[in-house]
């Protein structure tokens, strides 16, 4: 039987937990919430994360776009996806929530745009560029 | 034709710049070399800022005759170079009867050295002027001509406008050797060495603070012992009102002037400098320590005591040459050609102009019997550093009807302007220092946290290099190490 | 020089100022938004974690998610933004606000004023921390800035001095972007920020977290080459002597406190002494009529969503008091107990609208009573925390009491239980 500490990060309370792991079950105590007993299981047994990182952007405003996962990910997984990062190069205009990996390393889980990145203005370029003002269409629930 | 005379000016401090503009009033190739990437980084950059009334100096010395003749030229001096001076005045601050005797030693010696006005009064009427001051003052020896500057703008002047005027300036080119060869009249200096070439050189002026004795080996001339001397310091935030109005000084130690309390050009307050004794080789020791910055805040309590270290907003430190005749060493050695100035310890600041001036008139001209010819071109004026927001309203937004930089704030403590900051650089600032010092962005409250980036962005783009090029000051100092994402 | 009137200007166009921005202009005021740099959202743009919104939004949203909700309502409802707009001055007596931008200079005559400006970093060089000046040492929202931005690296290997929440953040943005962190110091002997960023920035990566710990020198001429730490007294904060440890590092990030930035004002408005953060009441207004506040310039929160609230309250109160030319001016002071530290607001008007007290405790707490009055009621709270912002509604039934009971000031004290 195993016993493990851990802080819940499920909200800002941050309760201590103590989770009592055996072979077959495992314990929880010191949550205010349900959602305590779900984290400390899901610690112990298959700790998951909400990553955001950045991605490289050509010929926006911004070098970088920040994304993050659309849904926790396994943990272990967080040095491989932050190499996916590494390998792609998008180009502007990137909108907020674009969609830019699709089930990312087979998890079921998308990696999207949080910000917008408008294309740079070059004297080439046709139409003017969305200005940052312009409302875009956000693709978070609420 | 006759060739012109060749004369090198090693260091571009308060001293080897304001020579260097002397001898571009005369028809002669100036050179000023300097080892580092910008002009006044050594003790130029880092000491009390302070222009001395001169009673400190013991009459006959060499630096009783320079510095209350240099403190007087200072005020044509910051309206040609476009510096900021202040006569602000100062106090030395008795606290103990037997004080005062001590006090008129100074106003004799005041009198002797040529001031004016300089009075010893009572305690109240010191508290009139200085409010925060310590109930143990007793009186205080005033004079009025003592004043405050930022000796690096001094520095930075005096070689722009001597490169104006004909001066070659050399950064970032140690001297790494003296030729000399026998002349009709003894040795003689023929030959400069740097870190990127040799040139035939007739004249070597000696202006390298610091390293004055080691440059002075390698010319084979005399130099009296140096070694560093290291001061700390404290800057505290502006208050309005301030705090202090005028220079404070204690009564001195036999060491040195003292822990002073002074305001700044800007509006802060400075506290400082200690005095401790660094062996020869540690002519770069800036470091600050645990018991240094105590003894600055303890003594500088002493003088006003609610100073808060709370305030704090800066420390730092800064050397000096001490020689063990405290005094300078300026003249003609035994190498003919070979001109010191050097062991410029306090009032070096002060006497610089005075002491440029000797050196070029009284030491190369007369002593040592080089005529030069007028340079009849020769402007004495140099466009100061102003930052737009300093201007009236009306002229501030003509400046940004010129160009729209002037109208985008970088540093918001200061108002320094992206347009200020790009024209720093285009005059000369190659780092995120030379910027700072130039316009005062990152001097203030949020010591860059603000404008950092910004400026950086701004030094990048107006070299053509990358972001991670920028560099904080000389050597590898680069703020950056590599992309997040290539 | 133009001229413009308007109903209400806010000045600072992140958390807070875009919440009040967005209550102005619903309720009919003409409000002008005003920012000094090239885009609203303030230091949200570069927070590219998560974490915010779980209280506004109930939802978890990144900083530049959180902040395009407000900017979408800005722009739907009509707030003007004039971003590239830095304020000179504001002249109290004749409420003037003189601005310089690009197109120059623009006075502004507000009828209702709103400071919304922020914080500022403490600096490393204010610290008084003995050794050299090197290149390599940035606050923590500086290498914020060039990583998420600019897309730089600050250096190779860092230690990171404070455990603030931006601390531990860049704990977590420096490794998973590739640099080695070495570790979090915290002079204190509890951790500053919330304890679920302790977790998800320091225990998942296995960075130490050294309590009771800070820098005490640093080392190298041009580019930093080691810190040297040590440990110290958890009562009396001094050095304990023959501590110190020396670790190698070429970066040297600072997450020890927020200031707030109040220069454009602090000459003629009440400021609390300590950190010098604006003195407000329960309508978010200052000491001056006109004149409203909200966020970190006041107080420093650690959620955004406090900050939208109160921003939120600011803009209400300062339409209102367009609307109707004033607000009730009754108002008394809060007192804190000794164990508080940072206490919003500093007084409560009697005739306003409920409104939430926000405070932090000095100590930790497993199992707190607070107590607001006396008399008015009393909470049990668990958990508490110095690093974590207790709110307490004070509601319609509070203000009544406090009425009935007559009382000249309230005292909010917390006290330990079993």
């Amino acid at each position: 039987m195993e016993k493990r500490g851990l802080t819940c990060i499920s909200c800002p309370l941050g309760c201590d937990l103590e989770a009592e792991v055996t072979a077959d079950t495992v314990t929880v105590t010191g949550n205010r919430c349900e959602k305590g007993v779900v984290y400390a299981k899901a610690e112990v047994l298959n700790p998951q994360r909400v990553v955001t990182s950045n991605v490289l952007v050509e010929g926006g405003l911004s070098p970088l776009v920040s994304v993050k996962t659309s849904a926790p990910i396994p943990k272990g997984l967080i040095g491989k996806m932050i190499q996916e990062l590494k390998n792609i190069r998008l180009h502007a205009p990137i909108r907020i929530g674009q969609v830019l990996i699709r089930d990312l390393l087979g998890t079921g889980v998308d990696v999207v745009a949080t910000r917008a990145v408008e294309l740079l203005p070059t004297a080439q370029s046709g139409p003017s560029p969305i200005p940052i003002s312009h409302p875009i269409d956000v693709c978070v629930k609420l | 034709m006759r060739e012109l005379l060749r004369v090198a000016v090693i260091g571009a401090g308060v001293v080897g710049s304001l020579i260097a503009r002397c001898l571009t009033r005369y028809r002669c190739e100036v050179h000023i070399f300097e080892k580092e990437e910008d002009v006044g980084w050594g003790i130029t950059k880092a000491n009390s800022a302070v222009i001395h009334g001169g009673y400190d100096d013991p009459p006959g010395s060499v630096r009783a005759r320079f510095c209350a003749k240099g403190n007087a030229m200072y005020s044509s001096l910051s309206e040609e170079l476009g510096f900021e001076l202040k006569r602000v005045g100062s106090f030395v601050l008795a606290q103990a009867p037997e004080d005062f005797p001590y006090l008129e030693t100074l106003k004799a010696q005041a009198l002797d050295n040529g001031l004016s006005g300089c009075a010893i009064l009572p305690a109240q009427k010191v508290r009139d002027l200085e409010p925060h001051i310590a109930d143990t003052v007793l009186g205080g020896f005033w004079c009025p001509s003592a004043g405050i500057t930022e000796p690096w703008m001094v520095a930075i002047g005096a070689v722009e406008n001597a490169v104006k005027n004909g001066a070659r300036l050399h950064l970032s080119e140690a001297v790494t050797g003296l030729v000399t060869a026998e002349g009709s009249r003894g040795r003689r200096v023929v030959a400069l060495k740097t870190v990127r070439g040799e040139y035939p050189i007739d004249i070597v002026i000696n202006a390298s603070g610091l390293w004055a004795e080691e440059l002075s080996t390698l010319a084979g001339a005399y130099c009296p012992p140096l070694h560093p001397r290291k001061g700390e310091y404290l800057l505290f935030d502006k208050f309005d009102p301030p705090l202090v109005r005028s220079i404070l000084f204690p009564i001195p130690s036999s060491v040195s002037k003292g822990i002073l309390v002074l305001p700044t050009v800007d509006g802060g307050l400075l506290l400082g400098p200690t005095a401790t004794d660094l062996p020869k080789e540690a002519r770069e020791e800036t470091s600050t320590t645990r018991e240094g910055l105590s003894e600055v805040l303890y003594s500088a309590r002493k003088l006003v005591p609610t100073l808060d270290p709370q305030w704090t907003v800066k420390t730092f430190a800064g050397l000096r040459p001490e020689s063990p005749q405290k005094d300078f060493a300026i003249g003609k050695t035994e190498v003919e050609g070979f001109i010191q100035a050097a062991a410029m310890r306090s009032p070096g600041l002060t006497a610089a102009p005075a002491v440029a001036e000797h050196v070029v008139e009284e030491v190369l001209r007369r002593e040592c019997g080089y005529s030069l010819e007028s340079n009849d071109r020769f402007t004495p004026v140099n466009p100061p550093f102003v930052n737009v927001s300093n201007l009236p309203l009306e002229e501030w937004e003509k400046k940004i009807e010129t160009d729209p930089l002037y109208g985008k704030i970088a540093c918001v403590c200061n108002k320094v302007t992206e347009g200020d900051i790009r024209d720093a650089v285009r005059r000369g600032a190659t780092t995120v220092d030379g910027v700072k010092f130039r316009t005062r962005a990152s001097f203030g409250r949020c010591q860059g946290g603000f404008c950092l980036a910004k400026i950086a962005e701004i030094l990048a783009r107006e070299s053509g290099r990358s972001l991670g090029e920028v560099k904080m000051r000389s050597g590898r100092t680069e703020l950056l190490r590599g992309r997040v994402r290539e | 020089m133009r001229e413009v009137i308007t109903d209400t200007l806010v000045i600072g166009g992140g958390a807070s100022g875009m919440a009040a921005a967005v209550e102005c202009v619903e309720r009919g005021c003409r409000t002008i938004l005003v920012e000094r740099e090239e885009s609203i959202g303030g230091v949200l743009n570069q927070c590219i974690h998560n974490g915010f919104g779980l209280h506004v939004f109930k939802e978890e949203l990144t900083g530049p998610e959180y902040a395009q909700l407000f900017k979408s309502q800005i722009h739907q409802k009509g707030v003007e933004i004039q971003p590239d707009l830095f304020v000179v001055n504001i002249d109290p007596k004749r409420r003037e606000v003189v601005t310089m931008g690009k197109g120059g200079c623009v006075v502004y005559r507000p009828r209702a004023l709103i400071m919304t400006t922020g914080a500022r970093e403490r600096p490393f060089s204010s610290l008084r921390i003995p050794g050299t000046r090197p290149a390599g040492i940035y606050t923590a929202g500086v290498a914020q800035r060039f990583v998420n931005l600019y897309n730089r690296l600050p250096g190779d290997r860092a230690f990171i001095l404070g455990s603030g929440d931006i601390g531990l953040i860049m704990a977590r943005r420096l490794t998973l972007e590739g640099m080695k962190v070495l570790g979090v110091a915290e002079l204190m002997p509890h951790p500053g920020g919330l304890a679920r960023n302790i977790a998800q920035c320091l225990d998942d990566f296995d960075i130490p977290l050294r309590l009771s710990t800070s820098v005490v020198e640093v080392r190298g001429r041009e580019r930093l080459e080691g810190i040297t730490l040590a440990k110290f007294d958890p009562v009396t904060l001094q050095r304990i002597p023959g501590t110190e440890e020396r670790v190698d590092c070429d970066t040297l990030i600072l997450s020890v406190g927020l200031l707030p930035q109040n220069e454009l004002i602090e000459s003629f408005v009440e400021t609390e002494p300590v950190n010098r953060g604006v003195k407000v009441d329960s309508f978010m207004r200052t000491t001056h009529p006109w004149i409203f506040a909200a966020g970190n310039n006041v107080a420093i929160y650690d959620l955004v969503d406090f900050v939208t609230l109160d921003g939120k309250i600011a803009g209400q109160s300062a339409a209102r008091m367009v609307r109707d030319g004033f607000l009730p001016e009754k108002r008394i002071p809060l007192a804190r107990s000794e164990q508080i530290g940072t206490l919003i607001p500093s007084f409560c008007c009697v005739e306003g609208q409920p409104f939430t007290i926000y405070f932090r405790s000095k100590k930790t707490m497993k199992k707190a009573r607070v107590s607001i009055g006396p008399g008015i009621f009393e909470t049990v709270r668990l958990g508490i925390k110095p690093s974590e912002m207790v709110d307490i509604p004070f509601t319609v039934k509070h203000l009544g009491k406090l009425k009935q009971l007559g009382l000249t000031k309230i005292e909010i004290s917390i006290k330990e239980v079993p």
